[in-house]
């Protein structure tokens, strides 16, 4: 449970080791580089941007490439393939494989140039099909679509909008040239939108023939070719296919080279590293022969780094504390069992300067929480073990992922702790199997009280977990105002508040409502309420006092002390707020006992034993997803809204380390 | 006439039934909407938006809850049939959630589509994205717990 320790450093090496010591840097990915700092006459920063553009446009290309194998020649995944995380190398076959990159390369273009083929030919084909099917009406004409006419004759060949037979066109004709009588039309098809024409008459009537045509829409055909339609159906076809072929081969192609998968995401990453080593050049100060790099790292690293670099290359480091009034960036360091929870604790926001982690004590109630609301000890175990074997089958699992798998076998233990608690196997699988399948009656105790016989009492421990949680954050506030030695404000924000509640619990205890609750009145001694009753006054005058005390106006203070002292109300509201742990509690085992009463409806005997085996599993699967999902999300809730609200904020900056992360498909083993 | 309180029970059991799941229905599909155009942009966030699709899912499934253990104790599936009064009292105490879970949920499939939103944009601000649908569901917990503590006490 700690914020860890960070030092600044500097670091003045000669440029003949620049590469070596950035790809260093890079693959302990323990320094976060600062590039802050002025160019002057003597140091200046080098232009990289070109480089960078350069391997970001080959390690885009590359997963081009790879999204094409992807269509071309798909992987063949396992269920559980997501888990499997990236490849690890080392760092020397890291090395011996990038020699190859040029020719890895060559194979990423010539995925991206198949590709374009195949793109090419699909539209070849697609413009064949189409002028096909624009020829399909003039089939029948046996002559050239250019065909213009004998010496004496010339033919009219095109088409007439809607759809026209032959005695429909001659009359049309001679309304526009009634002296026009040599001539001959012949109607060669027609569709809804248009119908074809060819027409002959003695050659020195072809403009009155086609101006009269005109006049009724015709326009002349638009495929110009000097073979008859046949011939040229015949060759658009032959076309069709070549092209066809042609993209059959370019697919094979791809198909073979599902093979360099590998090569080429080793590729991508490579150039994704590159990308940023030049990135974090083009923000170093470099003279002709020396270049600085400054940056934050963990203190515990520092030593080691600074002797590590001074020995192995030509150069000076420097530590440094992180000066004060500068932020430094934040790395959490947490033991094994509250580890996981840190990523709750980044995604509300990490402790800002001064403040403590509270990883450690929330992870403590955030497996108790969760537990109290899945509350089933066949879901806990099968939560257990099932995170359990993912992390141990996949040793590379993203981080992220293992993370949050040993979160949830740490959730699943707690599960199952409350399941037995409360009597809870599969909600009540066992009495009902037992009845339905052997007809004796079994009845599973529960260790502690079973939550649907007395839901009155799981509230009011619900409550009691909620105000210990609540006060855990109050004095985790106090805890951090001690360590700053600010008692005053100790006293009046976390002291007066104590007072208060305290009082006002003891108050409630021998209260009829509370009686009314719990079914039965519990008496206090009397010194002990007239001291409750104490506490709670001197708690509200002290809020209502002091809390606004650096407010000179006597009349404001006060007033503002009121105000402050209103806050109580929240103090309700939370508390109430954990009335969920019941809520939530209940709607797993009775959702549960719905499921196993539906499938016991079937009946007994082996149709009967089938039937519920599967109604009982895919119900449990149903169950057992939605209600983790709720425990999941309200008890993130509890912490970020009611425990956090007592003391924590966030706003740190994460600690983002120039590093070997960003790469997608490979790792770089731990190494020395 | 004498089995009034067996239909009043019944009428508060489906009312819970129905209107907690008409509402999960629509906050849901509200929240599938948004989800699915989420992921024509970002595949990679399908397991998110889901799990942001799903949040008022859980509406539905206290209004059966509620309603299965109305019906395990008015004599349908268990129990024995309530009097007149007892039946009105079941058909009330079934209201909460019934009234409450069509309400929450509807509003949180609308933050859900907004938090679905928020995800597309930064989906590291997930955490946030969803607390923020979790926040109206308060509300329908608060109604199931009225509702089961009242039938649980009748």
């Amino acid at each position: 449970m700690a914020v860890l320790q960070m030092q600044k450093i500097h670091i003045c090496a000669l440029k003949s080791n620049r590469k070596q010591i950035l790809e260093e840097l890079q693959r302990k990915g323990i320094v976060e580089v600062d590039n802050s700092g002025e160019e002057d006459q003597i140091f200046t920063r080098m232009e990289t941007a070109s480089m960078k553009n350069g391997y970001e446009k080959r390690a885009q290309n590359a997963e081009t490439a790879l999204k094409i194998l992807d269509t071309y020649a798909p992987e063949k995944t396992g269920l559980l393939s997501s888990f499997e995380g990236k490849k690890a190398i080392s760092s020397k076959q890291y090395y011996e494989q990038v020699k190859d990159q040029e020719g890895i390369f060559r194979t990423v273009n010539r995925i991206l140039a198949l590709e374009r083929h195949i793109g090419e030919d699909r539209a070849g084909q697609a413009k064949a099909e189409a002028t096909l099917e624009t020829l399909a009406p003039w089939m029948s004409l046996d002559v050239p679509m250019n065909y213009r006419g004998s010496r004496m004759t010339a033919a009219v060949i095109g088409t007439l909008p809607g759809t026209w037979t032959l005695e429909e066109i001659m009359p049309a004709i001679a309304k526009e040239q009634p002296q026009l009588e040599a001539y001959t039309i012949e109607v060669l098809g027609s569709d809804r939108d248009q119908t074809c024409l060819f027409a002959m008459c003695p050659g020195k009537d072809a403009e009155k023939l086609e101006d009269a045509l005109r006049v009724n829409g015709f326009a002349r055909v638009s495929i110009q070719t000097s073979q008859t339609p046949a011939e040229y159906a015949r060759e658009l076809e032959k076309t069709r296919d070549e092209y066809a072929q042609a993209e059959k081969g370019a697919i094979e192609k791809l198909r073979a080279l599902g093979s360099e998968r590998e090569n080429i995401r080793f590729v991508a990453d490579y150039y994704t590293l590159r990308a940023e080593k030049y990135g974090i050049l083009g923000g170093l100060l470099q003279s002709s022969h020396v270049f600085f790099l400054n940056g934050y790292l963990p203190a515990r690293n520092a030593e080691g780094l600074k002797t590590r670099l001074e020995e192995k290359y030509n150069c000076q480091v420097e530590l440094e504390a992180i000066p004060e009034g500068e932020e430094a960036p934040v790395l959490l360091q947490n033991n094994g069992f509250s580890g996981p929870t840190e990523s709750v604790v980044e995604s509300f926001g990490l402790p800002h300067k001064g403040e403590i982690d509270p990883t450690g004590i929330m992870a403590i109630f955030y497996y108790f929480l969760f537990g109290l609301m899945l509350s089933d000890a066949g879901y806990g175990i099968i939560m257990t073990i099932g995170c359990l074997f993912l992390v141990k089958k996949y040793p590379n699992m993203a981080n992220g992922m293992k993370q949050m798998m040993k979160m949830f076998f740490y959730c699943g233990i707690s599960t199952t702790v409350w399941g037995i608690l409360f009597g809870g196997y599969f909600g009540d699988v066992i009495p009902i199997v037992a009845q339905n399948f052997f007809h004796t009656t079994i009845t599973v105790p529960a260790v502690w009280f079973a939550p649907l016989d007395d839901p009155m009492k799981l509230l009011i421990y619900s409550f009691l977990f909620g105000i210990i949680h609540l006060f855990t954050g109050l004095a985790l506030k106090g805890y951090m105002l001690i360590r700053d030695k600010k008692y005053m404000d100790c006293l009046c924000s976390v002291g007066f508040w104590y007072a208060l509640l305290f009082g006002l619990i003891l108050m409630l205890l021998p209260s009829d409502i509370f009686a009314s609750m719990a079914g039965s009145a519990i008496a206090l001694p009397g010194w002990l309420s007239a001291a409750a009753k104490w506490m709670a006054i001197i708690g509200a005058l002290g809020i209502v006092l002091m809390s606004s005390r650096e407010s000179k106006n006597i009349g404001l203070r006060i007033a503002l002390g009121a105000y402050e002292l209103y806050g109580a109300t929240s103090w309700l509201s939370d508390v109430l707020s954990y009335s969920r742990l019941l809520a939530l509690g209940l709607a797993t085992g009775v959702i549960a006992s719905v499921i196993n009463t539906m499938a016991a409806m079937v009946g007994d005997g082996i149709v009967g034993a089938i039937l519920f085996t599967i109604i009982f599993l895919v119900g449990h699967t149903l169950n057992l997803a939605i209600n983790v999902l709720g425990a999941y999300v309200h008890t993130n809730r509890l912490q970020f809204v009611e425990f956090f609200g007592k003391f924590y904020e966030g706003g740190g900056r994460a600690f983002t380390p120039f590093c070997a992360a960003q790469t997608k498909y490979i790792q770089f083993k731990e190494e020395n | 006439m004498e089995n009034l309180g067996l239909v009043l029970a019944l009428t508060g059991a489906a009312l819970a039934a129905l209107l907690a799941g008409i509402g999960s229905a629509i906050g849901v599909g509200m929240g599938g909407r948004a989800a699915a155009g989420a992921v024509t942009e970002k595949p990679e966030l399908f397991s998110k938006v889901l799990i942001l699709q799903l949040l008022p899912g859980t509406q539905g499934i206290y209004g059966l809850l509620v309603a299965f253990v109305a019906l395990s104790r008015i004599g349908v599936l268990g129990g024995t049939a309530p009097t007149f009064e007892n039946g009105l009292a079941y058909f009330v105490a079934c209201l909460p959630i019934a009234i409450v879970g069509l309400y929450s949920a509807i509003h949180q499939g609308k933050t859900s589509v907004a938090s679905i939103g928020l995800v597309t944009k930064k989906p590291d601000q997930f955490g946030k994205a969803m607390l923020l649908p979790a926040m109206v569901e308060t509300y329908a917990i608060l109604a199931l717990l009225i509702s089961i503590l009242a039938i649980f006490n009748l």
